[in-house]
């Protein structure tokens, strides 16, 4: 995996407290990240901004962490993880805001964002990271281990927490809100 | 005649659903070392040698190529020369998607109830289209269809009197739309003609051929390499970062029409398109 040697910002999750490497950050760069991160998608976003909107206190404190847009497959027999890519991002903007507000500082997904979300990104000094969408076996192979936290009902839409190492990333919208896809083409 | 039995139809269907979910197709796989040979846009190309790498992985690990193992659609075409009295194949069909998905360690993804949402339903109802065909025995297919890109397809009425040009437009925009969103390099699986309902089943079904073979139909074939081209200038690129790979592969069927219109059905694939067929005769 030389090629990820290059343009190569390794971020830690739990070490970068003041944020400092995280905001540093530019769209394009490229990203190797180690530490935990949440998985949560469409059914997960919609309970915890409806928990938010009550005022309620959340099964998972979101300050400070990196929310990771995927429904893995199920491990198999002595396996951590089955395939675990990125699910569409755009599904997620109209129930990000409140995430954001309550502290979120990273999501990972695939493809655009919208206006509203970049601007929210912007405004909370937050990152939105694109992984490789359709190489799930390949990223399984960073995962070092994975957690339930909450939702378990929901399957494969659960919340979990998925420890990672070099998990190959790129910036998709950076802290200053410069968006890797805000060029003439889309 | 060969007797059919509901057990041949559930293992078949079981194993397809474990083939299509882990092994990359074949065609695809020669489409990505032909665009990877082409690109020359540095991003595209890192991103083009993961798929490799995640292909390698799936094939060695047992694991499926994508976390999303789709909706499974089953194509099943009855052939001549064999005996089916008295199966209940969709009873057959299901159980073998359910036993596959499981023993796989596939993906659970199909919601009960599409309103309520909620429960998952346990891998199934999968999806059947049955057809009758001339040919022998009977072909079993399964086509494992993923819903970033299934969430992008476009049904377009036309008027009959459509230029060729406005036809291309509104198939590329499909593309245009679709963006980054859905996984790229895509595969278009476009049906054209019959009522709006057989364009989209027509859509799904150009899929199945592979994606290196032209239509038999010599104009068809001409719009399907036109629009490959010109799809491959949108400079999306694989993951919408840019460069050349935008579409694998364009695969058009057509189907005559009534009078008054012109149905295209836009079906778009993520380059993880999976199918895996069998024939019992």
């Amino acid at each position: 995996m030389l090629y990820f040697l290059r343009n190569l910002v390794k971020l830690q999750t739990p070490e970068d407290k003041g944020f400092s490497r995280l905001h540093a950050l530019r769209a394009g760069d490229e990203v190797l990240l180690t530490g935990d991160i949440f998985t949560a998608r469409d059914q997960a976003h919609k309970r915890l901004a409806a928990l938010i909107k009550k005022g309620a206190k959340l099964p998972l404190d979101l300050k400070g962490q990196i929310i990771y847009y995927c429904g893995p497959t199920r491990a198999p027999l002595g396996k951590v993880i089955g395939s675990c890519g990125p699910t569409t991002s755009a599904r997620m903007d109209k129930m990000t805001g409140p995430l954001l507000a309550r502290g979120l500082k990273g999501m990972i997904g695939k493809g655009r964002r919208s206006e509203e979300v970049r601007r929210l990104i912007k405004k909370h000094k937050a990152v939105y990271f694109l992984a490789t969408g359709g190489a799930g076996a390949f990223l399984s192979k960073r995962v070092l281990s994975i957690k339930s936290v909450c939702f378990k009902e929901l399957g494969p839409e659960a919340i979990y927490r998925v420890r990672v190492k070099d998990f190959p990333l790129i910036v998709g919208i950076d802290s200053q809100g410069t968006d890797i896809f805000g060029r003439d083409r889309s | 005649m060969r007797k059919i039995t509901e057990k041949n139809i559930t293992d078949t269907v079981s194993r397809l659903c474990l083939d299509s979910n882990i092994y990359l197709r074949k065609d695809v796989e020669k489409a990505l070392i032909r665009a990877f040979e082409k690109e020359n846009n540095k991003q595209a190309r890192k991103i083009l040698q993961q798929l490799f790498e995640n292909a390698k992985i799936a094939k060695s690990e047992h694991i499926p190529l994508c976390q999303d193992t789709g909706l499974p659609i089953v194509f099943v075409d009855i052939g001549r020369g064999v005996d089916i009295t008295g199966l209940d194949m969709v009873r057959a069909i299901n159980k073998g998607v359910r036993e596959g998905y499981h023993r796989g360690y596939l993906r659970n993804s199909i919601v009960r109830d599409p309103l309520r949402r909620g429960l998952l339903s346990g891998f199934t109802p999968c999806v059947i289209h049955f057809d009758l065909s001339r040919h022998k025995g009977l072909r079993l297919t399964v086509l494992p269809k993923g819903f970033g890109c299934e969430n992008k397809t476009k049904l377009i009425m036309l008027y009959p009197t459509a230029t060729m040009d406005e036809i291309k437009k509104c198939i590329i925009s499909a593309v245009t739309e679709a963006g980054p969103d859905a996984c790229p390099p895509y595969i278009l699986g476009i049906g054209i003609g019959g009522s709006a309902d057989y364009a989209c089943q027509l859509s799904k079904k150009a899929f199945l051929r592979p994606i290196y073979k032209r239509s038999r139909l010599k104009h068809v074939a001409r719009l399907e390499e036109e629009l490959l081209k010109d799809a491959n200038k949108l400079n999306i690129g694989p993951m919408g970062l840019g460069g050349k790979t935008t579409v694998l592969g364009v695969n058009i069927l057509v189907y005559p029409t009534h009078i008054a219109g012109l149905p295209i059905c836009v079906n778009i694939s993520c380059h993880v398109l999976r199918s895996a067929s069998a024939l019992l005769s």
